[in-house]
């Protein structure tokens, strides 16, 4: 194997931004006892969006912020049906990935970029000569470094701040929220267009960055990977990193290996197999990590009946 | 000097008129008692006063002003703070946490931990800030309600049927903090349907019977009796019973221990027990202390090492709950809706749930539909269910309907011993006797009954042996001939003093 | 402002008038997409809805809807069950995969071989067996390990695609086929075709695998204990654990049932409509089955239906394609919408819309 360590892990935190940000999202949602399974279609309506939006202005915020409204925009389709219609959360979630998924691939078809879209890399001052862990950590585009903050924010939030209290009262006992006078549907609401916010941003990291180009069904997967780390981090946030960047590592290795002629330590593996590494990981850890516990209301549909 | 003044209150909900022309008032530093059955309309009002509910016509007044709540924020505003029976805890928070939320300009994170500590000092009401509330005791989460409420100096504090998950120990604690907060001026509405307990404490009380004031007294020159009467509204029959000589051994549980079920749950430690055949055993515990699991543990629900539970000689730890049945163990849980029974399915198939394999409802995985529907209609008038027919869905039975279905499920299958958790929780006071007296019949024909129960009076009203269940280890049975309701306080509050901490969960 | 209110008692009315007043709001809805992407709307409603089944090509289009809806109506059928229990296979589509591999792999090994009686059986419960141990991995680790099945079956989705692209040009390619990837015909392999019963009706063994499969699932949902304890668990789990019902033989068994189910119809659909094994081979019928068991609200003569009006919306597609150039993704979407208003009119069957002041929140 010829693979150069620190271009790999440099690599593995670009592999593993647009999973990082959709779980990031997912957790509060879920935080909140709301479990959305439409990860993937909020994704891939992020990616679709952030690149039309991207490469018709060229310009990368804006892209990016199109591709954050767009994934508001599927969430609020979610948040209505299950909060105010009380549908059951998870055929939902499911129906939003599918209707997602032909949505993007509509609004994707016969687009043609007019305008390039460049995400450059900011090296952090000072920070970014380090040997080692400079080109690793601290040269990379402002995405990258937006995924990281959120965590910290979302931590901070959830375990330090009144709001944060409220959504984990909410999604762990919202017949007592409501007692107490809580905005339960409300908190909800919030929490799921963040979800929305956050798998837009993530797929459209895939679409503007990572690939970087629009092809059908893009995020292969990206947004379920991101739901079973949520599941993986026992819904704690500075955890979530620990799994994004596992995941993410195990795509730059298999993409590497593949490169390299599907060569593991002189046997060489049909490139098919390596590319099924993530699915068969995620499974694996599942069950090698036992789940903490999940917030009390999860996945419960909640309505105000005495 | 009167603090709430309540006129003509009127809240109708589809097909059902929860509060009818409702009128009270409650003076500063009064003690005012809310008595009634459930289902009399207590909650609706109370709802109303905290903000929950919105009447359909009346007034409120505060303290001579108009007093229209919208919402739970604005009653805590205007001084009404509330005890809540069931829903207000966060299991997976801790103690600070909960307080906080139910606070609307709560101190900072490390002023709050004083102010708790400053406040259960006060009042006799010790607790630990820090710790998480799913690992608390009954008594010591109603602390936590109780001091939440406090911190915000609140001029009427509402308390929702709080004795009911208390050892008769604590109950004495309560009610001196309660007489202390209202020898400093502030009122405290308490929702009850213990009478006694309203006597000793209540300066005042107003009658609730289907949603309208029947009656207003002075407990204290009132007797139990004719408060009752004004509550039910037809003159009280106790059961009849004779105690009989107690049979052959049916079941034993030898060391009995299972693991707590889940985070918050409790672990039965090492229960020894004979329940003997015309018996009836009466099991007394506050809430939490292993009612629950020891229920799945006999009905098979949860399994355990064969030999731990022993039937007629036979180990049969190892048994699902239908091999159980089959054998003539049966059990009835506490919930009712979703538990005993399926809310969302009708009665007939309410019917097949626990009677299939004792009624042979099936034959070879078929089922009898016709069959079973005979089962369900003769439960329904063997036992008085009030109900538009066997089709009907569990979740529209009155609470008492509903019990009286599940019980008599499990006696017309001719158990041989019959295991009922809160047999008469929630039921009201013609179908508590009811059910009481079956239980009776049931034993007297020579099965045994095992009741466990909270409520002391009942299980000295049927049970024949008494057995305290305390942090899921249980007491030695001793005849209820003579016992008295502080021996029982002693026998439920003792074992607690011999635990050290909650730390074996 | 509206509000819901719980009823006492499902509505007798809104159990049948939901899935038609649905399909009518996602036609409107889909009217509106339409427009949106510049094509009269109800020219094109018309070529999913009516030119299919009545239009001039009908005697053509029939058949295809018979074919697609077969696969559907099969896979729907068994989820229907798991779902219902609160167990949810998301990966019907690679056990579908897995099926037709596993079927196409023991078909191929006897080519060529005219032994339609041994051949042919042999695919089938191959293929079944495939489905089956595909959705056991998620049951069986969902027992021991407590992970969500939900994540794994979906995971094994993306690891049968993976598969089936490895055999197509792998173990299970064409010797004849030049090294294009592909395996042989099954369709033009006399032993082990799945040809139509009745030349022209479209009506092949998997049409028969399906009606038999709905009328079995109809006699255990209503007369069987294996039903009446899934309905039980799926309405109050632990009322099912007080009546005994052991939970893991539940998920087990549901989970077997419907990737079994999904694995027949893998076999039938790589023996006859698609023929060989190919990268191109997964059609998504096992995420549209979902929403045909939704639609069909679980039940399985409502999912026969549903699994013909999707199949519908396919073929109609297709017509749409082919003559207002309505790319094919519009359907996906339209099929998404359908769900979405399924679930929503639902809600009706158990709620009553009240017209009220604003009390709680």
């Amino acid at each position: 194997m010829d693979i150069n360590p620190i271009l790999l892990l440099a690599a593995l935190m670009v592999a593993s931004t647009p999973i990082l940000l959709a779980a990031i999202g997912e957790l509060v949602t879920e935080r909140a006892g709301v479990l959305n399974l439409g990860v993937e279609g909020m994704m891939i309506m992020g990616a679709v969006a952030g690149y039309i939006v991207g490469h018709s202005t060229g310009s990368p915020l804006a892209g990016f912020a199109g591709a954050a409204a767009a994934g508001i925009g599927l969430s609020l389709v979610f948040a209505i049906l299950t909060q105010v219609l009380l549908t059951n959360q998870t055929a939902t979630g499911l129906g939003l990935t599918l209707f997602g998924m032909g949505l993007a691939s509509l609004m994707g078809q016969g687009f043609e970029p007019a305008l390039p879209v460049t995400v450059s890399k900011i090296a952090i001052p000072g920070l970014s000569s380090i040997p080692v862990l400079g080109p690793i950590l601290f040269q990379h585009d402002a995405i990258v470094y937006l995924s990281i903050l959120l965590v910290l924010a979302v931590y901070l939030v959830l375990g330090y701040s009144r709001a944060g209290l409220i959504l984990r009262a909410v999604g762990e006992n919202h017949d007592a929220a409501h007692a107490l006078g809580y905005p339960v549907r409300l908190v909800r609401l919030l929490a799921i267009m963040f979800g929305g916010a956050c798998a837009g941003l993530g797929g459209a990291y895939i679409s503007l960055v990572r690939v970087p180009q629009w092809i059908d069904g893009i995020t292969a997967g990206a947004g379920w990977i991101a739901l079973a780390i949520v599941v993986f981090a026992s819904w704690k946030p500075w955890r979530l990193i620990g799994g994004a960047y596992l995941f993410g590592g195990m795509t730059v290795l298999q993409l590497n290996i593949q490169g390299d002629g599907g060569k593991i330590f002189g046997v060489t593996v049909p490139v098919e197999y390596l590319s099924m590494t993530p699915f068969v990981a995620t499974i694996v850890v599942l069950v090698v990590m036992s789940a903490g516990r999940a917030p009390g209301s999860l996945g419960k549909s909640f309505h105000a009946s005495n | 000097m009167t603090l709430l003044e309540i006129s003509g209150l009127t809240k109708a909900y589809p097909g059902v008129v929860a509060n009818k022309n409702v009128s009270f008032s409650i003076g500063k530093g009064e003690i005012h008692a809310l008595l009634g059955e459930n289902g009399a309309g207590k909650s609706t009002l109370v709802k109303t006063i905290y903000g929950l509910v919105r009447p359909d016509s009346g007034t409120m007044t505060m303290k001579g002003q108009p007093f229209t709540p919208t919402d739970p924020r604005a009653a805590r505003a205007s001084g009404v703070a509330m005890v809540f029976q069931h829903f207000s805890l966060f299991d997976a928070l801790t103690v600070s946490e909960n307080i906080a939320l139910g606070m609307d300009n709560p101190p900072l994170r490390r002023d709050i931990a004083a102010r708790i500590q400053e406040v259960s000092r006060t009042y006799g009401l010790p607790l630990d800030p820090m710790m998480v509330v799913g690992d608390l005791s009954a008594g010591e989460r109603q602390r936590v309600e109780i001091v939440r409420c406090l911190l915000q100096s609140p001029e009427l504090l509402i308390m929702d049927e709080p004795t009911s998950v208390l050892t008769p120990q604590e109950v004495s604690i309560l009610f001196e903090t309660l007489r202390l907060l209202s020898s400093e001026g502030t009122s405290i509405l308490y929702i009850s349907h213990k009478l006694e307990e309203i006597r000793t404490l209540c300066h005042h009380a107003t009658i609730l019977r289907h949603g309208v004031v029947v009656g207003t007294c002075v407990p204290k020159q009132t007797t139990s009796r004719e408060m009752a009467e004004l509550m039910v509204g037809a003159t009280l029959q106790a059961p009849k019973r004779d105690h009989a000589t107690p049979g052959t051994a049916l079941l034993r549980l030898q060391g009995l221990s299972v693991p707590a079920p889940h985070e918050f749950g409790t672990a039965l430690k090492d229960i020894t027990l004979t329940v003997r055949a015309g018996e009836v055993l009466g099991i007394g515990g506050v809430a939490g202390n292993g009612q629950d699991e020891l229920v799945a543990a006999l009905s098979g629900e949860t399994t355990v090492p064969d030999d731990m539970i022993e039937w007629q000689g036979k180990a049969i730890g190892r048994l699902m709950p239908n091999d159980r049945r089959a054998l003539g163990l049966c059990a009835a849980p506490e919930e009712r809706n979703g538990h005993a029974a399926a809310p969302d399915m009708t009665l007939t198939e309410n019917a097949l749930l626990t009677g299939r394999t004792r009624m042979q409802l099936a034959n070879r995985g078929i089922i009898d539909w016709a069959k079973t529907r005979e089962f369900a209609q003769t439960i329904i008038e063997a036992f008085d269910v009030r109900t538009p027919s066997t089709e009907t869905n569990a979740r529209s039975l009155s609470g008492g309907n509903l019990q009286k279905f599940v019980i008599g499920r499990e006696i017309l299958q001719r158990s041989r011993l019959l295991i009922v958790n809160q047999p008469t929780w929630g039921v009201d006071a013609a179908a508590a006797a009811a059910i009481r007296q079956s239980l009776l019949d049931l034993a007297a024909e020579g099965s045994a009954v095992v009741v466990i129960s909270q409520d002391l009076d009942e299980i000295l009203e049927v049970a024949d042996s008494f057995a305290a269940l305390t942090d899921g280890r249980l007491s030695p049975p001793v005849s209820t001939k003579g016992l008295s309701l502080d021996q029982i306080g002693m026998m439920l509050g003792g074992a607690h003093d011999m635990e050290t901490a909650h730390v074996d969960a | 402002m509206l509000t819901l209110e719980k009823r006492p008692h499902r509505s007798a009315f809104w159990t049948w008038a939901a899935p038609p007043v649905a399909v009518l709001l996602t036609i409107l809805f889909g009217m509106v997409l339409f427009l949106i992407l510049g094509k009269d709307p109800v020219i094109a409603i018309k070529a999913i809805f009516w030119d299919p089944v009545f239009g001039e090509f009908a005697f053509y289009y029939r058949p295809e809807i018979v074919k697609k809806a077969a696969p559907l109506v099969l896979i729907a059928t068994g989820l229907a069950f798991g779902f219902r229990a609160g167990i949810w296979n998301i990966g019907a589509e690679g056990q579908y995969i897995i099926g037709a591999i596993c079927g196409a792999g023991v078909a191929l090994a006897f080519y060529p071989l005219e032994a339609r009686w041994i051949v042919f059986p042999l695919a089938i419960v191959a293929g079944a067996l495939g489905g089956m141990i595909w959705a056991a991995i998620p049951a069986i680790l969902r027992i021991y390990f407590k992970t969500n099945e939900i994540l794994v079956s979906l995971m094994l989705v993306y690891v049968a695609q993976v598969l089936i692209t490895a055999f197509a040009s792998g173990l299970l390619r064409s010797p004849d086929g030049h090294g294009f990837p592909g395996s042989r015909n099954l369709s033009q392999y006399s032993a082990a075709a799945n040809l139509d019963l009745i030349s022209g009706t479209g009506m092949h063994w998997g049409v028969v695998a399906a009606l038999v499969a709905v009328l079995i699932a109809f006699f255990v949902l209503t007369r069987h204990q294996f039903g009446f304890d899934v309905r039980l668990t799926g309405q109050s789990p632990r009322a099912a654990a007080f009546s005994g019902i052991n939970p893991n033989r539940l998920v087990l068994f549901s989970m077997a049932l419907s990737g079994g189910l999904a694995g027949l119809a893998g076999i039938f659909e790589v023996t006859g409509p698609a023929g060989q094994i190919l990268a191109s081979f997964p059609k998504f019928y096992g995420f549209t089955a979902i929403i045909v068991a939704f639609l069909g609200r679980l039940h399985p003569l409502g999912i026969l239906l549903a699994g013909l009006l999707m199949a519908l919306t396919y073929i109609g597609g297709e017509v749409a394609q082919d003559n207002l150039q309505l790319p094919a993704a519009a359907i996906l979407t339209f099929q998404g919408m359908l769900l979405f208003a399924i679930l929503a009119v639902d809600t009706l069957t158990m709620y009553r819309l009240r017209r009220s002041r604003k009390e709680v929140r």
